[in-house]
């Protein structure tokens, strides 16, 4: 994919900073306002979309080539999934009985004071998982699709560097 | 705010069945998003940004994904015979649904006030009381989704693990197995 012309190249780099700003801070700040690790994640692959659609594939694959996105993709999966069985794991110690899988152990052994933004036990940690996992997948699904074209006869064609 | 919520909604039905009827297909997409937009304001109105800022962000990217990527470089055909078979069946389908919306709508809570104020045994009466104690999350919302129900989250990831999977599997380069397939059906 090819990119844009100048006029929107500098106003997508003026730009895409806050994009991704705004996009962590719904993320980290999800647990206390309104947002949360989808639509932090979403927001942050918006922004690389915007990078992606400027300056072309080519540049934007700089940032993020395809194996990194999708490792990090299975590794953010992971993780949410790491929590949750850690929940099931501490809990199964019998250090806090009554709950189960998804539990919230950090909470449920360190609380904290609410309205701060190292509180909460995992939601944060989960969030924080939920947005890498979301922005990766739009990121590497819009490249992906943007790199097919329709050929003659109903055939497509992959154009991936 | 019922009476711009009531124009938010017969907005949004133009601009659905204007993306039905439209010829091309960069004014059916387009309309679509008008679609989105509106959605996400009537969220916004009835008070859930947790819902409206996704909706919002999702919207202006399929957008854009729906304009870049497939826009002139997918395949429409518009039969020109119409058949009597499809439209009768469609029509006994929309009037079913319109019985039982009617059937429906006469057991339903106001349309904006939430369910659960019906059901005194719902769960989200607990959520409410118990969230900030049991999880220390002041956004209920969170605190439902990744602690309470983070099994729905969970599937949540899973689906778009899959999809994603399904995205990059179906359109690499090359198969794999181009060369056995090009030797015979074997």
């Amino acid at each position: 994919m090819k990119g844009m012309s100048v006029i929107v190249q500098t106003v997508a780099r003026w730009v895409v900073g806050f994009v991704i700003l705004y996009g962590l801070w719904l993320t980290i700040y999800g647990h206390i306002s309104p947002g949360g690790g989808f639509s932090g994640g979403v927001v942050v692959a918006a922004g690389y979309i915007m990078v992606m659609l400027a300056f072309g594939s080519g540049q934007a694959n700089r940032f993020l080539p395809r194996p990194v996105g999708k490792t990090l993709d299975s590794l953010a999966a992971a993780a949410f999934l790491l929590l949750a069985l850690l929940g099931l794991w501490i809990v199964s110690q019998g250090r806090q009985p009554g709950t189960a899988f998804f539990a919230n152990f950090v909470q449920a052994n360190h609380p904290g004071s609410p309205h701060e933004v190292f509180n909460a036990g995992i939601i944060p940690l989960a969030n924080l998982a939920i947005a890498v996992k979301v922005a990766v997948s739009f990121a590497v699904a819009f490249g992906v699709m943007s790199a097919c074209r329709l050929k003659g006869g109903g055939q497509f064609e992959s154009e991936e560097e | 705010m019922a009476d711009l919520l009531t124009i938010l909604l017969v907005l949004m039905l133009i601009t659905a069945i204007a993306a039905i009827h439209m010829p091309s297909l960069l004014s059916c997409v387009i309309s679509l998003g008008a679609l989105g937009f509106g959605a996400s304001i009537a969220f916004l109105l009835l008070g859930a940004p947790d819902v409206a800022i996704p909706k919002v962000v999702v919207d202006v990217i399929t957008l854009v994904i729906l304009i870049r990527a497939t826009v002139g470089r997918d395949m429409h055909t518009a039969l020109e015979v119409r058949e009597t078979f499809g439209i009768s069946f469609s029509l006994v389908l929309l009037a079913l649904f319109t019985v039982f919306g009617i059937v429906v709508s006469q057991h339903m809570p106001p349309f904006g006030e939430a369910g659960m104020m019906a059901n005194a045994d719902a769960p989200g009466h607990f959520y409410l009381a118990e969230g900030l104690r049991s999880s220390g999350s002041p956004n209920s919302i969170a605190a439902v989704l990744l602690d309470f129900r983070g099994y729905d989250t969970l599937g949540e990831a899973t689906v778009l693990f899959t999809a994603l999977m399904g995205a990059v599997v179906l359109l690499r380069k090359k198969a794999r197995t181009t060369e056995k397939a090009a030797e015979g059906p074997q």
